[in-house]
């Protein structure tokens, strides 16, 4: 049981035929999802859980006239697959007719993107260990200074191979891995606290080492912090933080969603807000699953190819995620879900986040967010606090930890408040996002919360 | 509150011989690699989607999820392993992967696991219900929705609709290596609605907070949507019109479709033992409820009227089961009592941590696994905030309010990683002058810090007031695990708490 278990994409082709085979509906499409996912937990110096979990799932789709339904299962055998057939389809006579449905694809020229990396599905239980053994040393290390620090964290390996076949004759597979690594160290004295993390599609491109050393220099850095009134500050956000907030506008990206009038893309008086300029203009926002930094799956659910999409372009939006029922209405050219588009990279400069720092007079800085959530979807305005790690900058140096904040706070509108921003940076599986720094970010309330 | 079966019309099944001898390969081949424990979950789920929207169906889905999950001790090591291919090859190669992995483990070993005992029990259990949501024709539940749906839509204004149903009949089988052996069925049933109005230039959604149960199709049909939906809808055009809040200092009247979650982030999470022995540290977080040596018996969390119950027995709720993911029987026990932090939520391995504190020595048996595929770990069981002495509910709160502000149903949540600051929305807010509802308010959010709030309630409602809310969605652990979880309360006031306006301006 390992990622060699993964179907092939023959073993794929095989199974997606043989399902379509049993089905006599109109229209009849076949997901498949074969996964492996390997992972070891650990906290306070001891593995608390380990796993490895092996599962290969067959989404049904089944369409009659103008309705759809779908059924899924685990069980393999002609039995149960016959049986999940049926499922979809009396679901589907059930069902009451779509007026939105789409007919489903025939052939697509897809494009390739090789995103499977041989030493991320080899990683075993024995090499996870040893790799947080020495990620968990490195802190040990490095955290000397404030005694002996506690460790917590979690490496995860997984592989995927997934098939989208219809009746029609389309079929698209493809098979990414991703490695995961993240680690949080605390001081002994329960004032600190530092967390790192990393993620790529290949192992290799993760160094357990440097999060494990970075993790602790943070929990020692971020002791003893001082209290200072929240407000409106000058805030260098770390990659990792940018990475909490930008993808939050995916959401506000449903075309559909702006043209009803219920997104911050949404026209006054109707309409979306495409040509106009929404950001400062250095923020070029964009997916492409053959960029060879993010390699993400180039078809949607639905088989949809999916291709490069410039969102925001030099501060004016140029394109909103249209679904193939929303484009076809409004003569537009599809992009998938907004979900479900391909990666998602912030472009950035070319400093690092030390000069971002250093450009600072007076200012923030914060390592990561927690518990974020909504709160008024006009605005793209969302709650959260900072967590692991904040510190005051004077004078382009970082000068002393502060405590925790609470924040209400619009990615949109902070990308109007741009002063600067660093080196793009791939920041987990499929996204690459630069450091930041924004002027007047709204810190609400201070949490004692360390 | 105990597992007593009210009039049960489904009959608990029993185990598959076939499960059983997979489960018995599985043990065997657990004990031939020298483990000392070793536990085997196969599991069955069934899950059903409706969404609608407006006058159409947006989906309907149906899964199946059926597999075998396997989890060794050597040397006090934890291995786990699963697959979803149920043939006796198939499990005897993933019970010899998990002791690889409990083998492995000791590369990182500063705590051996040590299981408090249990005693072995055979048997079965099922949610008792009336009718099992997933055999009533979909016919009739997509008609429900649809009929919610034009009611609302009726409402001047009400632009937009959106209904659900989230059904779920999970069996699964625990086989340990100390003899348990328990077949256990649940059945659970979400529905949902909100409605959204479009005003000039502007849009408010209203979300009625329709509690999901761990009980039957006659829960949903009890919720009389078709009859309500108006009048949920008419809030969304009402919310368009309200005043928005002016940001201070109130009293705050929680009704219990709010403080629900608000128990369930500030308590429920606060009290979980493995975040504050650390082992969440790099996820969900910590607590400010921690050490527990110096927290037992001597945290004032709140007033000597506030008693919290956690329990895995209280009917209809999410979190009942008969026995656990480690064959400990359900348990009902105080965490907070009288106002002062009493005791934590624990599985087997944690026991010894706090025994000698609390004088517990049995798992309050919070063990669970999301599903066949994951590994069990210490979950949540649901956890309340008992009634007050006196039988007052929300009305007389209200007549002894001077001015204060009355929040319905939940809305956004969010809350540090200690649980320490928090901010909670929800849905319809009104405020109160001198004792009576006075109108309207929007963009609503309150702001407080945990034990300063708890501190603050100074009236409760008593057990006609009492409501049960729940979500399927808390999350926990890496990699993150999904966990159903009730809540009951009554209505309650705090005094002084910090509210926020979130209008658009921000």
């Amino acid at each position: 049981m390992s990622a060699s278990d993964l179907l092939t994409r023959d073993q794929a082709k095989a199974l997606a035929d043989r399902v379509l085979a049993m089905s006599t509906a109109d229209e009849t499409r076949v997901n498949i999802t074969s996964t492996w996912l390997g992972n070891t937990r650990f906290a306070d110096s001891s593995i608390t859980t380990s796993g490895g979990t092996n599962d290969v799932t067959v989404r049904v789709t089944v369409t009659l006239g103008r309705r759809r339904a779908s059924a899924t299962t685990n069980v393999l055998d002609d039995a149960s697959l016959r049986r999940t057939v049926a499922l979809a389809a009396s679901l589907a006579r059930l069902s009451p007719e779509d007026p939105e449905l789409m007919p489903e694809l025939g052939p697509q020229s897809t494009a390739s993107v090789n995103a499977f990396v041989e030493r991320t599905a080899d990683l075993d239980p024995e090499q996870r260990n040893a790799a947080i053994k020495r990620a968990v040393e490195s802190a040990t290390t490095a955290g000397k200074a404030a005694g002996p620090v506690f460790t917590a964290g979690y490496l995860e390996a997984n592989a995927a191979a997934e098939a989208v076949a219809t009746s029609k004759g389309l079929f698209a597979y493809h098979r990414t891995t991703d490695a995961r690594f993240s680690m949080t160290s605390r001081t002994p004295d329960g004032t600190g606290s530092g967390w790192a993390s990393a993620g790529a599609r290949d192992w290799g491109k993760v160094d357990p080492v440097s999060i494990g050393r970075l993790a602790a220099q943070k929990a020692v850095a971020s002791r003893n912090p001082q209290s200072i009134p929240p407000g409106l500050y000058t805030t260098v956000l770390e990659p990792q933080a940018v990475n909490d907030l930008v993808p939050l506008l995916a959401t506000a990206l449903s075309a559909r969603s702006a043209d009803e009038g219920r997104s911050a893309f949404s026209k006054s008086g109707g309409g979306n807000r495409i040509g106009e300029k929404v950001t400062d203009e250095r923020v070029t926002l964009y997916s492409d699953p053959g960029d060879p930094v993010l390699l993400a799956r180039p078809f949607d659910d639905e088989g949809l190819p999916i291709g490069r999409t410039v969102w925001i372009d030099q501060g004016v939006l140029r394109n909103l995620a249209y679904t193939r029922f929303w484009a076809d209405k409004q003569h537009k050219t599809p992009t998938g879900t907004p979900a479900d588009v391909g990666g998602l990279a912030l472009t950035g400069g070319t400093k690092s986040t030390e000069e971002i720092i250093a450009g600072c007079e007076r200012g923030i800085l914060v390592t990561h967010f927690f518990y974020i959530r909504s709160l008024d979807p006009r605005t793209v305005l969302f709650t959260g606090l900072t967590r692991d790690g904040v510190f005051l900058i004077e004078n382009g140096k970082i000068a002393h930890a502060l405590k925790n904040f609470r924040w209400n706070e619009s990615p949109l509108l902070m990308l109007n408040r741009l002063e600067d921003l660093g080196r793009s940076e791939l920041v987990e599986p499929g996204v690459m996002m630069p450091a930041l720094r924004v002027h007047d970010f709204n810190f609400t309330s201070s949490s004692d919360a360390v | 509150m105990r597992l007593d079966p009210i009039a049960q019309a489904v009959q608990a099944p029993a185990a598959d011989p076939f499960v059983v001898e997979l489960a018995n390969e599985a043990l065997n081949a657990a004990r031939s690699v020298g483990a000392s424990y070793a536990d085997v979950r196969v599991g069955r789920y069934r899950r059903q989607q409706i969404r609608t929207r407006e006058r159409q169906v947006a989906g309907v889905s149906d899964s199946e999820s059926y597999g075998i999950g396997i989890r060794t001790l050597i040397n006090g090591c934890w291995g786990f392993a699963a697959t979803n291919q149920l043939t006796k090859d198939a499990v005897r190669r993933t019970t010899l992967e998990a002791a690889y992995m409990s083998r492995a483990a000791r590369a990182v070993l500063r705590h051996r696991v040590e299981l408090a005992p249990v005693k072995p029990v055979t048997g079965t259990w099922m949610t008792p219900i009336q009718r099992d949501p997933l055999e009533v024709p979909l016919e009739d539940k997509v008609a429900l929705l649809l009929a919610a749906n034009e009611a609302a839509l009726k409402v001047t204004g009400v632009r937009f609709v959106n209904s659900g149903l989230a059904l779920l009949r999970e069996s699964k089988t625990l086989v340990t290596s100390e003899g348990t052996n328990v077949t256990q069925t649940f059945v659970r049933v979400g529905p949902e609605f909100s409605a959204t109005a479009i005003g000039d230039g502007d849009f408010q959604s209203y979300e009625e907070e329709l509690a999901p149960r761990g009980m039957g199709w006659e829960y949903v049909e009890s919720l009389k949507m078709p009859v309500n939906a108006e009048h949920w809808a008419s809030l969304a055009v009402e919310k368009l019109k309200a005043k928005s809040v002016e940001a201070g200092q109130w009293d705050l009247i929680l009704e219990p479709t709010n403080l629900w979650l608000t128990i369930h982030e500030s308590i429920g999470h606060a009290t979980e033992l493995d975040r504050a022995l650390g082992q969440e540290a790099n996820y969900a977080g910590t607590t400010f409820a921690a050490p527990p040596e110096k927290m037992i018996g001597q945290f004032k969390y709140g007033p000597a009227f506030m008693n919290i119950q956690a329990d895995r027995t209280q009917e209809g709720s999410l979190s009942r089961v008969a026995w656990d993911d480690e064959g400990v029987p359900a348990d009902q026990w105080l965490l907070v009592d009288k106002g002062i932090l009493k005791d934590y939520q624990t599985i087997r391995e944690q026991v010894s941590r706090i025994q000698k504190l609390t004088g517990v020595s049995r798992s309050h048996g919070c063990s669970y696994a999301e599903s066949w595929a994951a590994v069990p770990f210490q979950r949540m069981p649901n956890v309340s905030l008992l009634p007050g002495e006196q039988d007052i509910g929300v009305d007389q709160i209200v007549a002894a309010t001077e001015r204060g502000i009355l929040i319905r149903n939940s809305g956004s949540w969010s809350i540090d990683h200690q649980r320490y600051n928090f901010q909670f929305g929800g849905q319809a807010f009104y405020e109160v002058r001198d004792g009576r509802i006075a109108g309207m308010l929007r963009d609503v959010a309150y702001q407080a810090n945990t034990p300063v709030f708890w501190n603050s309630m100074d009236m409760i409602g008593g057990q006609s007031s009492y409501w049960l809310g729940g979500a399927f969605n808390d999350g926990k652990g890496e990699p993150a695990q999904i966990n159903s979880v009730s809540h009951g309360c009554v209505p309650a006031r705090f005094r002084n708490v910090t509210i926020l306006n979130t209008g658009r301006t921000a």
